[in-house]
């Protein structure tokens, strides 16, 4: 039921009847490969552009391909800005962001969907609550609270809202509650604690959605921007999407350099959707099973 | 002792302990700031000096204040255009994308990879893309005998400018909810219907298009939501401009905020906003109840 992935063994409902055979190949290339275009050519754009001279870059009309490769605009990026440094920011924010959100939103998902406790249903309506409410509309109170903390222009300030989310309780909570209750009933009765059963039982049968919520966190924090744009001052702090900002504004007439720095700030999450393609893909399907 | 231990092992206690840590951060971070919103909007603070109480006198100004009123439009000029472009857009390729074809993964990968690119970074791209004088974009209408254009620099273009980044970075997530809601159709309602003599297009209307009524009704809650929330790419590309031609609600309450030092009028705007957002979102769910029909 909250499988909504595309499941390769189900055959997709055909909407359209088969086309006649007229032509050597589906008439849904024609329609397909422009919207393929239009959706890529940005990305292609930039990544050609970044491999251009300035002379090439800012010429019209654009050298659509560049005469030689130059991997020195990537090496002149790293050298004008703490782009490894913002790098390895992003890194921490994100890598603390997951692994939060991972053990927090488990144990939170598992006490919800298993543990009759006092106030259970009450407090869960509140936290189905807070995912109404957009983060723009709560930021100045929330910028407030990380300020009493002392901890506005450090990446603890980063890291500290995003520790727990409510839709990991809720996506977790879903998927506990459809797992069959007899295998934890049995460890039980065989003297395992409720950590144990957990731990032991629940997370290795969850794989699959811990891969969905870890990637879906992970996108949203390494693409985050308004909060650390309200947090964060200092150059050392900064994240990849801040730094690019200040970046962008130095170095407006490199396009060739900007493009290799914008580069640099998507490709680890090219990397991770290639990488976990399904999840992604999954994490989105299930957001659409809320409404 | 044991009472204790008793205590320790009733599911009252386990319970909370399981809960709290992710229920105190999330009521901390998404309740409380809620109320608290209330309190700053009825004051007049810059977030260092201590704040001043001015009861209502935030919501008065917010009537009276031409800028907020130009940022409100701006913000349902563009939600106006965002959201039918997007949700309509995603269900045209959801279902151009439906089918096996040699090549279909490509495609599928093609409308779903720049969901991964961050605002920025997609700002980044069009912002070279739509260069007024050295982009891409000018140069393929220059083939055509149009502009050039300065897309992001003209008070007219700017925010249908704006409009097309944010569908252009956001339309694969509609793609993959419809691609999901489709393929749940059971394939023996449309054989049954073809064998009933039914025509393609009636197909589509009369059993397709109710079928995806809860999936597009969550996608249009969903992108005006989204919409009336846009900011990053207006900061990145705009800051509001050219004039106030792209100033929209939560540019401007950041901007009040953070930059002016009027955090108790930005609350106002911020509360302004979250209560436009509820009341949608129900009309929304209210309006879907009463003409969406769910299958189960």
């Amino acid at each position: 039921m909250t499988n909504l992935h595309p499941d390769p063994a189900r055959e997709p409902a055909q909407i359209e009847l088969p086309a006649e055979r007229r032509f050597p190949f589906s008439p849904w290339h024609p329609v397909l490969l422009p919207i393929a275009l239009v959706m890529l050519i940005p990305m292609i754009w930039m990544v050609v552009t970044s491999f251009e001279t300035i002379s090439e870059a800012r010429r019209f009309p654009p050298v659509l391909v560049p005469s030689s490769i130059q991997w020195q605009n990537y090496l002149d990026v790293l050298q004008d800005a703490p782009f490894i440094r913002w790098f390895i920011n992003s890194t921490i924010v994100t890598t603390a962001s997951v692994a939060s959100n991972l053990l927090f939103c488990s144990l939170a998902g598992y006490a919800f969907a298993r543990i009759p406790f006092f106030g259970r249903d009450a407090v869960f309506v509140l936290i189905l609550v807070t995912l109404m409410v957009p983060f723009q509309v709560v930021m100045i109170p929330v910028f407030l609270i990380v300020k009493q903390a002392g901890l506005i222009d450090t990446l603890g300030g980063l890291i500290l809202p995003n520790l727990a989310g409510a839709f990991g309780v809720f996506l977790l909570r879903q998927f506990f509650r459809s797992l069959p209750v007899e295998l934890e009933e049995a460890a039980m009765i065989d003297g395992a604690s409720r950590i144990g059963v957990l731990f032991k039982i629940v997370l290795p049968l969850s794989g699959p959605v811990l891969a969905t919520l870890g990637v879906i966190t992970f996108m949203w924090t390494w693409n985050d921007f308004l909060w650390p744009l309200i947090t964060i001052y200092s150059s050392d702090n900064m994240t990849l999407q801040l730094g690019l900002t200040t970046f962008q504004g130095r170095h407006q007439a490199s396009t060739n350099l900007l493009m290799a720095a914008n580069m640099m700030t998507v490709l680890p999450t090219l990397i991770l959707f290639f990488l976990a393609q399904r999840y992604f893909i999954r994490g989105i399907a299930t957001t659409g099973l809320k409404g | 002792m044991s009472r204790v231990r008793r205590a320790l092992q009733s599911d009252h206690v386990t319970g909370w302990a399981f809960a709290f840590p992710a229920v105190f951060l999330i009521l901390l971070f998404g309740i409380v700031p809620i109320a608290w919103s209330a309190v700053l909007s009825f004051q007049k603070t810059n977030l260092l000096a201590p704040p001043v109480w001015v009861g209502l006198r935030n919501y008065e100004a917010l009537t009276r204040d031409p800028l907020f009123l130009d940022s409100v439009i701006h913000t349902l000029v563009f939600t106006a255009f965002y959201v039918p472009f997007s949700v309509a857009g995603g269900l045209l390729v959801a279902i151009a994308l439906n089918r096996k074809i040699r090549g279909i993964r490509f495609y599928r990968t093609a409308v779903i990879v720049p969901l991964v690119a961050s605002t920025i970074a997609t700002s980044i791209m069009f912002l070279w893309l739509f260069d007024p004088h050295f982009g891409l974009v000018n140069w393929l209408f220059e083939q055509v005998g149009l502009g050039p254009f300065g897309f992001f620099e003209s008070a007219d273009l700017a925010l249908p400018s704006i409009v097309a980044v944010a569908v252009w970075g956001s339309i694969g997530f509609n793609v993959i909810i419809y691609m999901a809601a489709l393929q749940g159709i059971p394939n023996e309602l449309l054989e049954a219907a073809e064998i009933d003599g039914a025509g393609r297009w009636s197909i589509f209307r009369k059993i397709v298009l109710p079928l995806l009524g809860p999936a597009t009704l969550f996608l249009v809650v969903w992108s005006t939501i989204n919409a009336l929330q846009l900011f990053d790419q207006v900061y990145f590309l705009t800051r509001g401009g050219p004039g106030t031609s792209t100033f929209v609600v939560v540019y401007y309450l950041f901007d009040l905020a953070f930059h002016k030092g009027l955090a108790g009028y930005g609350a106002a705007i911020a509360y302004a906003l979250f209560v436009v957002i509820l009341v949608l979102t129900i009309v929304q769910l209210w309006v879907g109840k009463k003409t969406v029909y769910y299958a189960s």
